[in-house]
């Protein structure tokens, strides 16, 4: 293809990219660059039905021309990803240049909201990928070996956890382990434990977190890899079947060879959407064990009645940083087999 | 039943609406647009207004839980998207903040006859609200079980742990209490009404500095812990909806609760009717030998947008305060403890009256209040789980506070 006719092919997909996603992310890095204008407090009188109090208010025409003059706020720098609800620079510092071994060293820096979705985002990115992939291709191996007749509603069931809205689906799971709940019930009376509660202690908490990312993602690989199984060549299998391999055989040296490139393609995009996790925390009310960077840009924005944007600019950067760096080795290695081929 | 429950009501706002459909003759043309909060009260309030609309006066209301999201965007643009938002002590304060809403004196003066003067906010002088209603949340309490276990209606939360040791030792519920300590929104109210219940303050006199880090504090962090010893494991996410489900399973027999779903918690067309029967509301209890209901009194009240033109401030003004008139009330007295002229409080205003007598305080306007409380909302979760002390929990919530202040320009 001539490159003018390339050009021409690709101008509104590269315009519309421009508009929907660069420019956004420029803004977002902007703005997590600004702190608010210093407000200008008054002390008024206020009256309410329940009588008056003296109380501090914001000057509002002196913060109106602060914010005419420059609109953005103040320049701040780095200090939105240093400060303590982000990185956490000196307070990491401070723990490290004092503290009582590592366990304590590890608890405090836990205590920090960043680290602590961060430490929940990786476990859940790291736990899940690989078991819903795995659980993925098992469900796919078996639907592939079902007669015709049978493949098509089996396939529609495999697939409802994605068709299901993630936060109705954990909604609905999390009313079923609540005590009084069909599930919750049935474990009490299981384990004969009457104070058994899931939702309870972080450990069980993150559990069932984890087993609902695994039940909810499982379908993607599903639909991803039975594609994939319906290429691989037919007498390649036929051969390895007269040499004697066995089911399990066929399966590890013909078709995972076969679909690894596909599995790298399944990765990348899970990791990507397991990293942005936040329907099942708010879904299971985990938000006390369990909470995740997505969570924390939620709970800047619309969370209370002050909206912090600086900050949730800067969680939401550091996630695309996060993304970026979890990606990477898959990246790096495409890149280098493109090279390999194209050599 | 829901539905008898919400046609009922419909048809009581709907005969209000037509009873002084007659003499509702705003002046002038114009259009209103009301932005508001979603529950029942509100929802009757709007459907008044919106029966004022004529020929010349269109009026349009957009009741939703998101409301707090929205208004700032929606009034910030010229001309407003709303020229009315319904806002409460602390949904005022952004709106405040940006001069979005204006002065009212002039139109108070000119179509406020029906005004009592206890319902006008004044902010420096100038009635910047009109409120129509007080809501906090107050003690729900179970007179039969208390009674059965032998203990008086508690008045402080020392007695209320009394009496929950009682109800527990005499084997009648195994937790016997609850709160909506879901850390977020709710766990920080539960803060505040206590820390406000001790009389002190959360900020240094006139700056934003944080001065919630005192025996004060710990006194109340202490005294939400020894609860969670009476309530369901799973305590940590009950938020204040949630609560009523518990009150309404016989499972709970003393709960601090909202004054708003009072009347949800003992309607005999939805509610338990043993449940009922032993439901009794009162203020809510003092602590640390406070003399005041350690609960925030709250008001709802009405704003009118700055960006709009004066026509439709005065139309929307006129239809509001139809929507808030002594017939509406008189037609609907047992939704709400509403703050107008000829109210007669029923069963369900008990508490939320007895916490405004009592002296209860405010929710606090200043306008870094909100800041605070998303601070409380995310940092006082590991302390209520128990993994953490009162003095490391307060000094966490004070880094967080320290931290938000300083990006919203509050503290240097």
């Amino acid at each position: 293809m001539p490159h003018r006719t390339f050009l021409v092919f690709i101008a509104p997909s590269i315009l519309a990219m421009v508009l929907f996603i660069t420019l956004p992310i420029l803004s977002v890095i902007v703005q997590s660059l600004f702190v608010q204008h210093e407000a200008v407090l008054i002390t008024v009188e206020n009256c309410t039905p329940f009588g008056c109090e003296k109380e501090t208010r914001v000057d509002h025409a002196a913060m109106q021309a602060l914010r005419e003059e420059r609109p953005l706020g103040q320049f701040a720098g780095f200090a939105n990803y240093l400060n303590r609800n982000h990185l956490a620079v000196d307070e990491i510092g401070a723990i490290l240049s004092n503290n009582q071994g590592f366990g304590d060293t590890l608890s405090r820096i836990f205590n920090l909201p960043f680290y602590r979705a961060l430490s929940f985002t990786l476990l859940y990115c790291f736990v899940v990928t690989p078991l819903a992939m795995a659980l993925g291709f098992a469900v796919a191996l078996a639907v592939n070996t079902l007669p015709r007749l049978m493949k098509g509603p089996v396939i529609f069931f495999s697939l409802l956890p994605m068709i299901i809205t993630p936060l109705v689906g954990s909604l609905i799971l999390s009313w079923m382990f609540n005590p009084s709940g069909i599930l919750g019930a049935s474990l009490q009376s299981l384990t004969g434990d009457p104070g058994l509660s899931l939702r309870a202690s972080p450990i069980m908490t993150w559990i069932v977190l984890l087993v609902y990312g695994i039940w909810t993602n499982g379908p993607f690989s599903f639909v991803v890899f039975y594609a994939g199984l319906q290429t691989v060549p037919q007498d390649t299998m036929e051969s390895a079947r007269i040499d004697g391999a066995n089911r399990w055989e066929v399966t590890r040296f013909v078709i995972i060879p076969h679909l690894a490139p596909l599995a790298t393609f399944v990765a990348l995009v899970q990791l990507m959407d397991n990293f942005r996790v936040f329907e099942p925390i708010v879904g299971f009310s985990a938000e006390a064990n369990a909470t995740s960077l997505s969570w924390l840009v939620f709970n800047d924005l619309v969370g209370q009645d002050a909206q912090l944007f600086g900050s949730a600019a800067s969680t939401s950067v550091i996630t695309i940083a996060g993304v970026l760096i979890l990606l990477a080795p898959v990246l790096l290695r495409t890149w280098r087999d493109f090279n390999r081929k194209a050599a | 039943m829901k539905m008898t429950k919400t046609f009922a009501a419909s048809a009581a706002a709907l005969f209000a609406a037509s009873a002084a459909f007659a003499d509702c003759g705003i002046q002038g043309a114009g259009s209103v647009r009301i932005l508001s909060n979603d529950f029942e009260a509100l929802r009757i309030v709007n459907d008044v207004a919106m029966s004022c609309a004529t020929d010349q006066v269109k009026v349009t209301a957009n009741a939703t839980a998101e409301h707090k999201n929205i208004q700032g965007p929606a009034l910030t643009v010229n001309p407003a998207e709303y020229t009315v938002a319904v806002v409460a002590n602390n949904s005022i304060v952004p709106l405040l903040n940006d001069g979005l809403i204006r002065p009212l004196d002039d139109l108070v003066a000119k179509y406020g006859a029906s005004l009592q003067p206890n319902q006008l906010i004044k902010i420096d002088g100038k009635v910047m609200a009109i409120a129509f209603m007080g809501n906090g949340q107050h003690m729900f309490y179970r007179k039969d079980v208390l009674e059965k276990a032998g203990v008086a209606v508690p008045t402080s939360y020392e007695e209320v742990l009394t009496a929950a040791q009682a109800i527990k030792d005499a084997g009648l519920m195994e937790y016997p209490l609850a709160a909506s300590n879901k850390p977020g929104w709710d766990l920080a109210a539960e803060f505040v009404n206590m820390y406000l219940g001790t009389g002190d303050e959360f900020f240094a006199p006139g700056s934003a500095e944080l001065a919630i880090d005192n025996d004060n504090g710990r006194k109340v962090l202490e005294t939400m812990r020894a609860m969670t010893v009476y309530m369901h494991p799973d305590y940590l996410t009950y938020d204040a909806n949630e609560l009523n489900k518990l009150w309404d399973a016989n499972s709970v027999a003393i709960m601090t609760q909202w004054g708003s779903l009072a009347g949800a918690a003992i309607d005999p067309t939805k509610a338990n009717p043993e449940v009922i029967a032993g439901t009794g509301f009162a203020a809510a209890p003092t602590i640390g030998g406070g003399s005041v209901p350690a609960a925030a009194l709250w008001w709802d009240g009405f704003t009118i947008a700055a960006n709009i033109s004066d026509e439709d401030a005065e139309a929307s003004f006129q239809a509001m305060v139809k929507g808030i008139s002594p017939e509406t009330v008189a037609a609907n007295a047992d939704v709400a403890t509403w703050l107008v002229a000829g109210f007669e409080p029923g069963p369900t205003a008990v508490g939320v009256i007895g916490n405004a007598s009592g002296g209860a305080r405010a929710y606090p306007m200043q306008p870094y209040m909100g800041l605070l409380h998303t601070a409380l909302s995310a940092e006082l979760a590991d302390f209520i789980a128990g993994k953490e002390d009162a003095d490391q929990a307060l000094a966490d919530v004070k880094a967080a506070y320290d931290a938000a202040a300083k990006e919203a320009g509050f503290l240097k």
